[in-house]
């Protein structure tokens, strides 16, 4: 393989590494919502699995994908409900917690599967995904318009909550708040901050991204629903998360660092070495621990981060 | 005078303390209320309760002559109460212009219809705070942050955030615990022109000077509840001191002639670096002996701090040699200076003298739980824990409902006296102590600084810092002043005069 040909496929693997760290990016970001106020919340994954599942059956069912959408998000932010109530009122464990929510979530998703979605004659609306949105005038221009212009909904989407949500964090008074609560619950509480309801709303939050990433598999990836779809994507976006220390910025490009074998892998299926795909899927991780030994700068989360508030 | 304030018939009970008993507390208009009372008496409580924190069992609350719903300190604040709390309510991450702004946000005007989302105006908030910090003389910088202010500076960010809410009524839990006397003449001339304004102020403390020299009134707390209310004019510093603890309190430390024997502490030219990377302690050297009390004199932020973290391995030493004996402990780890005989009782209780969320039996052995007779073959003994704890709680006297306790929910000066117990139990060949009575009551007081004498006859050697100059000059055989990180003497305690350390804390050299 020479130098040209990995020129001239320059612009698709940008376009895929774009399209892989969707779902990583927005796990991410549900991560950092959660995170700032302070509750861990490793059920990403499952509420990304749930959201996948339903929103294929209330296509299904529908037949409108837009419904399907709806229904995921709200299927999400369900559990992340039920996991603010177990952290936040009832002071369980986090990770306890989230750890049940994802075993749910693989219990259910799989059953559902199996006996609603696995029949061979069901009939979706075609289209059954999202269709690409391009955007007029910008989409020509030379490798840029591949790259950013030609993108279904959900990576669009994914683009704009960064800034949105990196200004809300840091720019407004709700993100200040978060924040506050998610370092000293106690200082925000005599500052007249009701702690519990800025927790739980971020949670929901953190549940409704995680939803948009899960139907990113089944909606606007694929398709349909498939067993265990999202494939550790949610774990990945806590890792992009740390990396890019808790700021949807940092995440982004995380995201973008992580999704990147995959998209070569995509591109240069043929003309690859030999090397096992296992040792790319390792990358993640293995930036992510040197981040966290403190090589490229110390990740600190926030300091009251997975524990409760006790109001005296 | 009509009432600001008023609280009646306050109970507060928590698991095994009752905290407040029918507490009737009344503050005037534009009055300064000194509230006093022993470690555990229930002063916290009660704020915390006034300020809508704890939630009273019995009682009502009154503003104005008018009875208020308190549920939360959005409640408080909307009425104009403000709090200044004991232990500093600040988001360590966050610049001073985010911690004051908390709660009451200023949006810029074309965003402001966006409510929690529109856009911070930071701007505004720190010409704000620049202002305040003008007209009373708070010098802060708001774009900092607050991790890196020492505590005297943190203190003025508190008082900020409540005047920038514009309280009317301000309750100071404590404020002068962690500031020098000058520190605390300024807090006084603030307060004064607070209530010029018409401000009514309730202000907590263990200072007893301070009270007959700034309070209108002074109320009394003992044992949860009020045991009398008097004037300035009225007492002296004995008899409050006496209503407080219930008994006689000797205010003066008698002592004996040290007997200094052979050197223990050895500094020789240590330099330290400080957080913010300034070189806070400068080639500094002195020798402190068996049986006497070297006190480390200087206003708060002088190169103290660093000093004694550096004696106890909590920070890096630059250059330079500290010899405990024969060895070098430079840059030894803390555990391994511990062993080698030095007991330390710490200037930031909270961050380096417990883990508050064990109980104060855990507390209680935390340096030593590892060693026999605390553990064998690597198997805690917690009989021996437990007798040894039950033993200290007794000695100490220190307020809790059971040795199990968490330490978190003591009272401050209970949490100081955690620390005291454990670290002078140990038998040491030196004692550190960095403001070992910060927030104590006179009865505690009285009673430790007794015990660091005892510890001196025994032939320990101490190396005292404290920003009290009387603590100084009471347990002191020798006094080092500290100047920009630097000592610029060592006076033997018969020169140490008043106004002789009080020059070299202002960097005066005299002509030799
Ligand atoms: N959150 C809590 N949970 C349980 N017990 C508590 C709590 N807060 C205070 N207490 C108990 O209530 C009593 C009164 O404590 P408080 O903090 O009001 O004392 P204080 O008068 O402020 O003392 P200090 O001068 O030492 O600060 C103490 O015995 C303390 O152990
Ligand atoms: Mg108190």
């Amino acid at each position: 393989m020479d130098w040209s040909t990995l020129l001239s496929l320059a612009p698709s693997i940008l376009a895929s590494a774009l399209r892989t760290a969707t779902p990583i990016a927005l796990a991410a970001y549900s991560g950092v919502l959660a995170e700032r106020a302070g509750v861990v919340n490793i059920a990403i994954e499952g509420m990304m699995l749930m959201a996948a599942m339903v929103g294929d059956l209330a296509m299904l069912y529908t037949g409108s994908i837009w419904v399907g959408i709806f229904a995921g998000l709200l299927a999400a932010g369900v559990l992340a409900l039920l996991h603010g109530a177990l952290s936040i009122t009832f002071k369980t464990d986090q990770i306890i917690s989230g750890t049940a929510i994802n075993i749910f979530a693989m219990g259910v998703t799989g059953f559902a599967y199996k006996r609603f979605l696995a029949t061979p004659e069901l009939s979706r609306p075609s289209p059954s995904t999202l269709q690409p949105i391009e955007i007029p005038l910008l989409k020509d221009i030379p490798v840029l318009g591949d790259v950013l212009f030609r993108n279904r909904p959900i990576v669009y989407a994914m683009l704009i909550l960064t800034f949105v949500i990196w200004y809300a964090l840091f720019k407004t008074p709700w993100g200040l708040r978060v924040r506050a609560v998610g370092e000293h619950p106690k200082a925000a509480d005599t500052m007249g901050i009701n702690v519990y309801r800025t927790r739980y709303i971020s949670v929901f939050l953190s549940g409704l991204l995680a939803g948009l990433a899960g139907l990113w598999f089944s909606l606007e990836q694929v398709g349909h629903f498939d067993m265990l779809m999202t494939n550790g994507k949610g774990f990945i976006g806590l890792a992009a998360m740390i990396f890019g220390k808790w700021n949807p910025l940092g995440a982004l490009a995380a995201a973008l660092i992580f999704g990147l074998p995959e998209a070569v892998q995509i591109n240069l299926a043929m003309s690859m070495p030999n090397v096992p795909y296992q040792f790319m899927s390792m990358i993640p991780y293995i930036l992510t621990i040197i981040v966290l030994t403190g090589v490229v700068g110390r990740a600190v989360s926030p300091a009251a981060d997975g524990t409760p508030y006790n109001k005296g | 005078m009509p009432l600001a304030l008023e609280a009646r018939g306050i109970t507060k009970r928590f698991p095994g303390v009752l905290a407040n008993d029918k507490v009737d507390f009344q503050l005037e208009q534009g009055e300064i209320h000194a509230l006093l009372g022993e470690n555990g008496a229930g002063k916290t409580t009660l704020m915390n309760i006034l300020y809508g924190l704890y939630k009273a069992d019995e009682g009502e609350i009154l503003v104005d002559g008018k009875p208020i719903t308190m549920t939360d300190p959005k409640d408080a604040i909307r009425h104009g109460i403000g709090m200044v709390h004991q232990h500093f309510m600040l988001v360590p991450v966050m610049t001073v212009a985010e911690n004051v702004m908390l709660g009451d946000e200023t949006p810029t005007p074309r965003s402001a219809w966006m409510g929690p989302l529109s856009h911070l105006n930071v701007k505004a908030v720190e010409e704000k705070i620049r202002e305040l910090s003008t007209r009373y003389g708070l010098a802060v910088d708001p774009t900092e942050y607050v991790q890196t202010l020492p505590v005297g500076v943190q203190q003025r960010v508190e008082i900020i955030k409540v005047l920038y809410r514009d309280a009317r009524i301000l309750i100071l839990d404590e404020p002068t615990a962690v500031l020098t006397p000058q520190e605390a003449q300024d807090m006084f001339k603030i307060m004064q022109s607070l209530v010029d304004q018409g401000v009514s102020i309730i202000f907590i403390t263990h200072k007893l000077k301070e009270v007959l020299a700034i309070a209108d009134r002074i109320t009394v707390m003992r044992a949860g509840r009020v045991v009398g209310s008097t004037t300035p004019a009225q007492a002296t510093e004995a008899q409050l001191a006496a209503m407080m603890v219930g008994r006689e309190v000797i205010l003066e430390v008698k002592k004996g002639e040290a007997q200094p024997g052979a050197e223990i502490l050895k500094v020789e030219n240590l330099s330290v670096i400080d957080d913010r990377k300034h070189k806070a302690v400068r080639g500094v050297s002195f020798a402190v002996s068996a049986g006497e009390v070297l006190g480390v004199a200087g206003v708060q932020g002088n190169g103290q701090t660093e000093l004694v973290e550096a004696i106890t391995g909590l920070r890096k030493a630059e250059s330079g040699h500290i010899h405990l004996g024969d060895t070098d402990l430079v840059n030894h780890a803390p555990r391994w200076v511990f062993e080698h005989g030095t007991a330390h009782v710490p200037e930031d209780r909270q961050k380096h003298g417990l883990v508050l969320s064990y109980s104060v039996r855990d507390n209680l052995t935390l340096v030593s739980y590892y060693q026999p007779p605390f553990s064998k073959g690597g198997v805690l003994e917690e009989d021996f824990i437990a007798a040894n704890a039950a033993k200290l709680i007794k000695e100490f006297d220190i307020r809790t409902p059971s040795a199990q306790t968490a330490v978190s929910t003591l009272s401050g000066g209970n949490q100081q006296k955690v620390i005291v117990a454990r670290e002078l139990n140990r038998p040491v060949k030196l004692l550190v102590a960095a403001q070992p009575t910060r927030g104590l009551d006179v009865g505690s007081i009285e009673f430790i600084h007794h015990r660091i004498i005892e510890q001196r006859d025994a032939g320990c050697a101490v190396l005292l810092a404290s920003a009290e100059l009387d603590e100084i000059l009471s347990l002191s055989d020798r006094v080092a002043v500290m100047y920009k990180g630097e000592i610029l003497d060592i006076l033997p305690i018969k020169e140490a005069t008043r106004e002789r350390v009080g020059l070299l804390m202002a960097g005066v050299q005299e002509q030799r």
